[in-house]
């Protein structure tokens, strides 16, 4: 599998990242030499092989579904580049 | 005083409890080092000054009562993916831009409750994405070591860059660093330092900057075997905050340290000798086989059929966590904002000045290998190979081995700005084909400096061992080291 421009231009709005038009062409390049290379594990037989989903043998504890943290608005919002009240402020959303 | 920075952290140790000199005297002659060397080095992103004598002060205190704990008074650098409260945290990032977290890691809160001294924030790959700390929005990390005879600046190797060089260049006594791929081994090799990347949930990882969460994994860079001992007691245990920190008991490392490797089992993976290696790679390889052959070893050939397929299966794990651990970065949270007409253009014109070419680059391949249609035929399949490259190491360890010995890197550390890894990422990525592995497979691993190239730079040999069995690691490396018996001081140009 390998990607184009088009592609990419896809995949960089999928990420939320703007990317310039001149350099399309080259990161395509860029992306197919990284996929090439992860292309060989086709080579392996994997039929039969659960996907791993935990590297160490763990269940997720549970615990007592109460608050524990929380009523620190002012701190969460301390490092905002636009922040009023203890609200994060954006481009307006709703019309 | 400028003796005291050659200490080793045992050293420091020691020498405050008998009040040989104080904390406030070993931490300001770290700090005068670190302005002496720093603008050729640039190891460190942030000096506290204020806050390291602050601490030291305390440090006194205590110890002048005989109080204190394990660390009391040590000056240690922190990696810049760890937050600390108050101070410089960026990950070597632009996109983190004045971002000052309001709390604590767990690991560093651990450091400071055992009376460690923050000197400062370590350079490092932005988010920890690299093989030679060239990636940081800081600028590269200068190795001190250069091959002899030469003015040529090195790599010295990363993501964990500004660590290895703060401890190799007597920056501080010993340092924090992450490893998701290799990079606390590999910078390790590249400076002459020791470097352990602990058992996947050993170390917390709340509170370290996020890149690839299934093989994130914390521990020291340091001068010596014991002092990696001394400082991953402190870091490690267990934290309710991070569900995958594994709730055991830390053992006695330092204790580990003494116990030797008479009887162990040490497993030779033939899949480790690749084509091209250099020559001198294999024969400290071999000569590392003997040392521990010599105090009582038992060496033994094995096979990790998998082992080619780690790399690959990485570099669609690790960038696919990525693209999904790095969304938080919007322009609202923290950090940079780049304004725009609507709220994607803010996002994305925030993420575009944000974020340096490497990382936009993982995050596009872990974005395109998770979208809908492709989730199966690269994030599944890796996954898969993963199960396979960890039956490896089960199916060996249950075979009697005890550790496997390989070489760390396949070379030693390279040039600043080398335009053949610039030209092809890949050539970059195969720095860390016999560290990731181990990440892959959540084992723990040490890199110790064990021989020199024919230029005079630092060579690693890595020991693998089963889960939770750091102490073994211990044990051998320090073996190792003391075979080894090399002097890994730099030639001083700062």
């Amino acid at each position: 599998m390998s990607v184009d421009a088009d592609i990419v231009r896809k995949i960089g709005h999928l990420a939320r990242i703007k990317l310039k038009e001149e350099n399309l062409a080259g990161l395509a390049d860029e992306l197919n030499v990284i996929l090439g290379f992860v292309e060989q594990l086709d080579e392996v037989d994997v039929s039969d092989v659960e996907p791993m989903t935990s590297v160490i043998p763990a269940t997720l504890r549970t615990r007592k579904d109460e608050v524990t943290s929380g009523g620190y608005a002012d701190k969460i919002t301390s490092n905002a580049p636009l922040s009023e009240d203890n609200f994060f402020m954006v481009p307006k959303v709703v019309e | 005083m400028s003796d005291l920075i050659k200490l080793s952290l045992a050293d420091i140790q020691k020498g405050l409890k008998a009040k040989k000199f104080s904390a406030s005297e070993v931490t300001s002659a770290y700090l005068n080092e670190i302005d002496a060397a720093n603008p050729k080095l640039n190891a460190y992103v942030s000096i506290e000054n204020e806050q390291a004598l602050s601490m030291a002060k305390a440090s006194d205190e205590k110890l002048a009562k005989g109080t204190g704990g394990a660390l009391e008074g040590v000056p240690l650098g922190i990696k810049d993916l760890f937050a600390t409260k108050g101070a410089h945290t960026q990950a070597g990032s632009h996109i983190l831009d004045g971002f000052k977290p309001e709390y604590e890691s767990f690991i560093t809160n651990n450091l400071w409750q055992d009376g460690a001294v923050m000197l400062g924030k370590l350079n490092m790959d932005e988010f920890a994405m690299g093989s030679s700390n060239e990636t940081s929005y800081y600028g590269a990390v200068i190795n001190p070591h250069r091959a002899s005879g030469s003015n040529k600046d090195l790599v010295p190797g990363g993501s964990s860059g500004g660590s290895a060089t703060a401890v190799s260049a007597f920056l501080c006594a010993g340092a924090t660093a992450t490893d998701t791929g290799g990079s606390i081994r590999q910078p390790a090799a590249f400076t002459g330092t020791v470097g352990i990347k602990p058992t996947y949930g050993r170390c917390s990882r709340w509170g370290v900057v996020a890149f690839a969460s299934s093989l994130d994994q914390a521990g020291p860079i340091t001068r010596t075997v014991e002092d990696s001992a001394l400082m991953l007691a402190s870091m490690a245990g267990f934290d309710k905050l991070d569900s995958t920190s594994v709730d055991l008991a830390v053992p006695d490392f330092a204790a580990a340290v003494k116990r030797g490797v008479k009887g162990l089992r040490i497993g030779v993976p033939k899949e480790y000798r690749m084509d091209g290696m250099p020559d001198e790679i294999e024969k400290l390889w071999q000569q590392g086989l003997a040392w521990l052959k010599d105090e009582g070893a038992i060496i033994k050939d094995i096979s990790l059929p998998h082992t080619k397929y780690a790399l690959p299966a990485y570099y669609i794990v690790a960038p696919a966590e990525a693209s999904s651990n790095l969304a938080r970065y919007d322009g609202v949270k923290y950090g940079l904002r780049v304004n725009g007409d609507s709220i994607d253009e803010m996002y994305e014109n925030t993420r575009a000045a944000g974020f340096g070419a490497e990382v936009q680059r993982r995050v596009l391949i872990g974005t395109y290998v998770l979208s809908a249609g492709y989730y199966d035929a690269y994030y599944v399949k890796a996954q898969k190979v993963r199960t396979l490259i960890k039956r490896d190491f089960e199916n060996v360890f249950n075979d009697g081995i005890d550790a496997i010995l390989t070489p760390a890197t396949p070379s030693a550390a390279f040039g600043v700005n080398d335009q053949e890894m610039k030209a092809d990422p890949v050539k970059m990525y195969l720095n860390d084909i016999f560290t990731v592995t181990v990440n892959m497979a959540g084992l723990p691993a040490i890199a110790v400096p064990a021989g020199k190239d024919k230029a005079g730079l630092p060579l690693g040999l890595q020991l693998i061992g089963k889960p939770f069995d750091e102490e073994t690691l211990f044990a051998a490396g320090r073996v190792i080291e003391r075979s080894a018996g090399l002097d890994f001081t730099p030639k001083k140009r700062w």
